[in-house]
């Protein structure tokens, strides 16, 4: 496999890695070296690529997992620490902008849900795989994802309603 | 769409039984603006997805390591230098006459120029014998006084 047909097979859903990793590690610059790190990692393997079915499932998979392993090692380190400091910062001047913004508040709702319903979310409503890739990627059965899917559309509605309701009062 | 459909389809949605083809009904239901105002959340769920998906990374992706680049560098650096020597050896040994013959006529150019310095120093020095006959008529003239 040369460098021209690698990237033919990859590289139509590069935009699909790097929003599942923006979704992960919300910030872009993060989410823009993952993909990187991501294509590195594929380009280092590429003889055993044309021994999968679904390259791009795979590939999904392998971003989950590296984007995880990144958060992981953010939490031991004192980067979270950073990190949290600069949200508050960032709340007190956003949240009155964002608050009228419902487009944003659903932002902040799928960023809230555990890490499983996020995924579900990202995959299914964002990117429109069906069930039966999503559960390879996550190594889930099919009924699973759909539980994992209703819980998070469920959840985002309600919270969504409450804000409406809340902001009349 | 008649509304009754679209609150079946959401119910089905809720419990994530709708087909990828009925989700794609709701979603262009819900972005034609005309929206019942019972379903307000709906809207904003489904307008944060299209604009989700539209987001696109700018940065293009790179394939070779930096390692790898570094590489071809120190290759690509001494190779460089090779060439440099051996031309330069080659110019040291095949142009040595003509290397003396510049450095001769070079020579001859100093040799001129200083000469030209020595003659009119000389030139200035004879200035300087009319200033000593002029202190001593000076010093004359002091005596007498």
């Amino acid at each position: 496999m040369n460098q021209s047909d690698f990237l033919k097979s990859v590289l139509p859903f590069k935009d699909k890695v790097f929003r599942l990793a923006k979704r992960l590690l919300v910030s872009t610059e993060e989410a823009e070296d993952a993909t990187q790190e991501l294509y590195f990692k594929l380009w280092r393997n590429k003889e055993k690529l044309a021994n999968y079915k679904n390259v791009e499932a795979f590939a999904m998979t392998m971003t989950k997992n590296y984007c995880f392993d990144r958060l992981k090692s953010k939490q031991a380190s004192n980067l979270t620490l950073v990190h949290s400091n600069y949200k508050e910062k960032e709340t007190a001047l956003e949240t009155k902008i964002e608050q009228r913004d419902s487009v944003s508040q659903v932002h902040e709702l799928i960023d809230k849900l555990p890490e499983q319903q996020k995924l579900v979310i990202q995959l299914r409503d964002i990117e429109q795989y069906d069930f039966e890739e999503i559960g390879k990627m996550l190594d889930l059965k099919p009924t699973a994802v759909r539980v994992a899917l209703s819980r998070a559309r469920k959840t985002i509605r309600q919270e969504l309603v409450k804000q409406h309701n809340y902001g009349i009062i | 769409m008649e509304l009754s459909k679209i609150e079946q389809l959401l119910e089905k949605y809720l419990n994530a039984e709708t087909s990828l083809q009925e989700e794609a009904t709701l979603k262009n239901y819900f972005s034609t603006g005309n929206v019942a105002p019972h379903l307000q959340e709906y809207e904003s769920m489904f307008g944060y997805f299209a604009i989700s998906k539209a987001e696109t990374s700018a940065k293009p992706i790179q394939l070779n390591t930096k390692k790898k680049n570094w590489k071809w560098l120190s290759v690509a650096a001494s190779v460089a230098l090779l060439v440099s020597v051996y031309v330069g050896g080659g110019f040291g040994s095949g142009g040595g006459p003509s290397e003396d013959e510049i450095a001769k006529a070079q020579y001859a150019e100093v040799m001129s120029t200083l000469k030209l310095l020595s003659t009119t120093l000389n030139k200035g020095n004879e200035a300087m014998g009319n200033l000593y006959a002029y202190e001593n008529t000076v010093n004359k003239i002091l005596k007498t006084k």
